[in-house]
């Protein structure tokens, strides 16, 4: 391996007597273009940037730590690299494309004025170490963005250090340990739902506790009576999404929130569905202890090909003193500052769990996120929200015809529609429509989750989408549907124009291939 | 020598104290492409029940359980290199792991090959 | 509004499509008094453009930037000059849009810039291999503890004092909670960094030796006398690079006996940003893949042969194994590691030394220039572009001073170490290619000013 196109396989052509010929030289085929890697591109030993010489040699001390050779990395001109990453972006599909219609992702449209801002230079090119005085307005904007995440959801204090949402959910649970273990108390027990997203156990694992699964009911909801039995003594709390990953509204939540706080424990919300209910229901009101919000999900930070994240947490007041350091804090005057290791005892922080990360938290997404929030305002956050329920209701009864929508009848779903593959042809699976949906010009929306659903599909359409892409997307899926109930093969080789076709995942698990080797001897 | 069968889709074949243990064709079949085998190390002492391998096909991790109390007397080693012998040679050369036990009047809890594909049809 | 595309015909019309009178009737799963009427009090109304620009430029407004400034901060987070094609490519829309590569078929950029990516990571830090990335250095740094830990089955791990007091204190917290124990130490005011006190605290029960490299001060370690030190007592070597441009000059860690290379990315195409985000390298020995935490992008071939790449090995992670993953991280700094490796594409192996031999020509001039001053001593023998000055009392003052008459003049220690007095004279310095001979002459006079005034 590590040959470029080792197969020699070039684009062909299939003439009217059936034979197949090659149709380009290059391997391309019009705009959809090939790239190599950089290290296959001639430019090993070389650089791309001018800088000017040192005017002497090193320190004498420096000469027994010196690298014998130069890193064995090649350096492109600017030509080359524009180029060569204008190339590779094309192969992407994106956002900015088209419907992206991922359940539990929140792939909003993510708005430029959020890019503009983050750049402005007192914004981006601050040290996070700077004295405070000379940083007033990054401590603002960090205060001015706490107050809104704790307005919108009702609760008391949030703690902006975690840099994405299983981060968030890390700092959620360690609150949830810490306040335990300030009350001398043992609980070593986490209830979570089996339809929870794969990181609440993994995180609930890492905070120290034991992870016991909770049920769904026939509706679809987690089992509340179960549960509530299982609360005792030994249970620090449950991990609880809402609306929940089949896209339904937990109705019970207030209830089973209750029912927690009498046993003596905490309720952790994953909120990475708060874009259903922003600014039409706070989950202060419905007894959460603590929520993490994504920003790359529901305030429109981007999702730059797999992150950066940013994951605040909100506490209620039960928690608020276990928040991670640093802290910014709003002083009665209005003035703003920061609170760190060192003023943890004179600000109330003392039973902060500690610090979860260098530095102050992901600023570059806090602009952004605020900047999304100012845009909206208290009135255009709850449309988003309506929109987005509206949109993903518009799908689910635009489909239930088609696909089985397994709690449909029941009632409306949130801002997420859910279908299973009941009714595809033998052989017919999940992966042949969502293979099939690429062919149609779209990404394919969330597979396989939840677990609880066979052949899970879940599809979040988000706010951002217009009436007529919702259409295009529906006629697209309806054909899928069909063709997979009708077992049309040409589904099993899908997608057919894509830069790629299916790639061989089982190969690139038994024998990972996972640097360049191309110039070993 | 006999062999016995688990409900969790183990295969034990015994020969005096030592038992071979692999998962069947059922398994390997629902779990597709094997990726990938974690195997105990030789001298580990376990349990019945224990979950002592691991095989990961691309998208799930499955723990293998040991069937009886024992203790571990080899890993088959030729599983790193090929994992895929699991696939293909599910019930022979793709056995995972040595087992001496110490309790061999427990093997009258397993499944003979009738009651194991008579579960098998269930399912 | 700007950013909603349903206009109020198309929402009268698609309820009724669904059936629904209202579009509370969608709602109906809430209980009617946990469903706000209006939009929530106490909270502004949507805003244009132009307003929220105006507003935001405000709040930049008050904040001293870098670039507008004589600047000599480190400790962790550096100013370098950035490419001004890096960030024209990361916005893209393809690239700045896209989700986490999990349908390969169309996401081969972001998937061969992964593989780029790692290798690069790979080869900077001399090890095997190196995942797609992490949330940041300070997480980073546990997390190879968490390895290391899982690889010996040792939970003890020993800390030089020369690691980032950030990166202490994220291992501390986390330690608190998985039982992990670590045994970290406090700097010294020396010339030396403290590996012989390391060596000696390294026992049969030690499985990670965590050594920064450069560390806090600016110090080198004596990194293969550590490896050696480590490996007889069957630990692994865990070393943490904050300043990737250092390695341009001073020899790769994987070279010197380093197990597990973790560190922090911003230096290269990211940017200082207030902290965040930025960007956690991690690189390891391919003995020990299967322990390694975070994305890993592979080399595969699709159907028709073609070479392309996907996530592998994920059953390592979260959505796979759950309570027994490596990790609970989900996302990675993905964007933050594309403009790192735009960067680094542009500079290449020669350019990175390069730039790192103009890096320690500008510190060794700042070096030269301050220890002129009355009162200031230079701690260090050796360095890179990252040193240590001791002023005659608390630096702090005189970083305050400096900052009023618009120099920033580097980080004081007790800003990292307020509990530490026998620090407080120190004052942390770095300059780099952005430094200019005005920028060196302006600290020098104004801090020599301030330490009269001081005195």
């Amino acid at each position: 391996m590590n040959a470029p196109n080792a197969s020699g396989w070039k684009p062909e052509m299939v003439a009217d007597d059936g034979s197949v010929q090659p149709m380009t030289v290059s391997g391309d085929k019009g705009l959809q273009l090939e790239e190599p890697l950089i290290f296959e591109l001639n430019r090993a030993g070389q650089t791309g940037v001018d800088i000017d010489a040192p005017k002497r040699g090193p320190v004498a001390g420096l000469s027994k730590f010196l690298r014998k050779a130069p890193a064995a990395l090649p350096g492109l001109t600017e030509p080359e690299v524009v180029r060569h990453y204008t190339r590779l972006s094309r192969q992407n599909y994106a956002i900015d494309l088209g419907p992206f219609p991922l359940g539990s992702c929140t792939m909003k449209h993510n708005p430029r004025l959020n890019e503009k801002v983050a750049r402005m230079p007192g914004f981006a090119d601050i040290h996070p170490l700077q004295p405070k005085h000379t940083v007033a307005g990054a401590f603002e904007a960090i205060a001015e963005l706490s107050d809104w995440l704790i307005g919108l959801t009702g609760m008391a204090a949030v703690a902006l250090s975690p840099k994405a949402g299983a981060h968030g959910e890390l700092c959620g649970l360690l609150c949830i340990r810490a306040a335990i273990e300030a009350k001398g108390e043992k609980r070593h027990i986490v209830l979570v739902p089996e339809s929870a997203h794969g990181t609440n156990p993994a995180t609930a694992a890492f905070a120290g506790f034991r992870v016991e699964s909770i049920p769904a009911t026939e509706d679809g909801r987690v089992d509340m009576a179960a549960l509530i039995s299982r609360l005792g003594p030994d249970v620090a709390g449950v991990m609880i999404t809402n609306p929940n990953t089949c896209g339904l509204f937990e109705r019970d939540l207030k209830k089973i929130s209750d029912a927690v706080h009498a046993s003596g424990g905490y309720v952790y919300c994953d909120g990475a569905n708060f874009n259903a209910i922003v600014g039409k229901v706070r989950p202060g009101d419905l007894g959460v202890d603590a929520m993490h919000i994504n920003l790359h999900k529901t305030f429109s930070t981007p999702h730059g090909g797999g992150g950066p994240g940013s994951g605040p947490v909100v506490l209620s007041e039960a928690l608020a003193p276990f928040a991670p350091l640093p802290f910014v804090q709003r002083e009665a005057d209005g003035r703003v500052h920061l609170v760190e290791e060192e003023e943890i005892a004179s600000t109330g922080h003392a039973q902060s769990f500690g610090r979860m990360a260098a530095f102050h938290g992901q600023m570059g997404m806090f602009t952004r996120a605020l900047t999304y929030i100012l845009s909206h305002g208290n009135d255009g956050l709850r449309q988003v929200s309506e929109d987005a329920v509206l949109n993903a209701n518009y799908i689910l009864r635009a489909l239930e015809d088609v696909l089985e929508a397994p709690f449909a009848k029941a009632g409306p779903c949130m801002h997420e529609a859910l279908f299973s593959d009941a009714g595809l042809a033998s052989g017919f699976s999940t992966l042949d429509i969502a293979k099939g949906l690429i062919d149609e010009g779209f990404h394919p929306m969330t597979v396989y989750f939840p677990l609880v659903v066979h052949g899970a599909m879940l599809i979040e359409p988000t706010e951002t989408e217009s009436r007529m892409g919702l259409d295009r997307f529906i006629a697209s899926m309806r054909s899928l549907a069909e063709r997979a109930r009708a077992g049309d093969e040409r589904l099993k080789t899908a997608p057919h124009f894509t830069p790629r076709r299916r790639l061989d995942e089982t190969l690139a698990a038994r024998k990972p291939v996972l640097v360049w080797k191309g110039d070993a001897a | 020598m006999t062999r016995y069968f688990t409900k969790e889709h183990e295969w034990i074949q015994v020969d005096g104290d030592t038992a071979t243990v692999g998962i069947t064709d059922f398994a390997q079949e629902s779990l597709g492409d094997i990726t990938f085998v974690e195997l105990p190390e030789a001298g580990r002492a376990v349990t019945a029940g224990e979950a002592v391998a691991v095989v990961e096909s691309v998208k799930a991790a499955s723990d293998v359980y040991a069937p009886l109390a024992g203790t571990i007397a080899e890993g088959n080693a030729a599983l790193d290199a090929e994992p895929e012998l699991v696939n293909t040679a599910a019930e022979t050369d793709g056995w995972l792991f040595k087992l001496t036990l110490t309790d061999a009047a427990a093997l009258g809890d397993l499944l003979d090959e009738a009651a194991y594909k008579a579960y098998i049809a269930e399912l | 509004m700007r950013y909603l595309p349903l206009t109020p015909a198309d929402r009268t019309a698609m309820l009724a499509s669904v059936g629904a009178g209202t579009i509370d009737d969608l709602f109906a799963d809430v209980p009617a008094d946990a469903l706000l009427s209006g939009p929530v009090e106490g909270l502004a109304p949507h805003a244009s453009e132009m307003a929220v620009e105006r507003h935001m430029a405000r709040l930049a407004g008050k904040n001293l930037s870098a670039g507008a400034a004589p600047f000599f901060l480190g400790a962790g987070a550096y100013k370098h000059h950035i490419p001004a094609s890096v960030d024209h490519l990361i916005q893209r829309g393809e690239f700045l849009t896209a989700y986490t590569p999990y349908q390969p078929e169309i996401a081969q950029g972001t998937l061969q810039v992964l593989f780029e990516f790692q290798t690069q990571v790979a080869r900077l830090f001399g090890v095997d291999v190196a995942n797609a990335s992490m949330y940041d250095g300070s997480t980073a740094c546990w997390e190879a503890i968490a390895m290391a830990g899982r690889v010996t089955r040792r939970k003890k791990a020993v800390l030089s004092g020369g690691l980032h007091p950030h990166y202490v204190g994220t291992a501390e917290t986390m330690a608190k909670f998985t039982g992990d124990v670590i045994e970290a130490r406090s700097p010294v005011l020396s010339a030396q960094p403290d590996d012989a006190e390391v060596i000696a605290a390294i026992d049969d029960q030690t499985g990670a030796v965590v050594v920064q490299y450069p560390d806090i001060l600016g110090r080198i370690p004596d990194l293969a006398a550590i490896a050696a030190a480590a490996h007889a007592k069957g630990a692994l070597l865990v070393v943490v690079v904050t300043e990737p441009v250092a390695l341009g000059l001073i020899e790769a860690p994987g070279h010197l006996g380093a197990d597990i290379v973790v560190g922090e990315g911003q230096s290269l195409g990211v940017g200082l940003n207030f902290g965040g985000p930025y960007l956690g390298l991690f690189g390891a020995s391919e003995k020990f893949l299967r322990q390694m935490p975070g994305r890993l992008c592979g080399e595969t071939v699709d159907a028709e042969g073609k070479r392309g790449f996907v996530l592998t090995l994920s059953t390592r992670e979260q959505h796979i194994r759950r309570e027994k993953a490596t990790s609970n991280i989900c996302t990675n700094a993905g964007l933050c590691a594309l403009a790192f490796s735009i960067h680094m594409s542009l500079l290449g192996g020669e350019g990175l030394r390069q730039l790192a031999a103009v890096n320690h020509d500008r510190a060794r001039q700042t070096a030269e220039r301050l220890a002129q001053i009355p009162g200031v001593t230079v701690l260090n023998d050796v360095f890179v572009n990252e040193f240590t000055v001791v002023l005659p009392a608390d630096a702090r003052e005189a970083v305050r001073s400096l900052a009023d008459k618009g120099v920033l003049g580097g980080v004081a220690l007790g800003r990292l170490y307020p509990q530490d007095k026998a620090l407080h004279a120190g004052l942390l310095v770095t300059a780099t290619e952005c430094t200019t001979d005005d920028d060196i002459e302006t600290l020098a006079l104004t801090l020599a000013d301030v330490l009269k005034k001081g005195a």
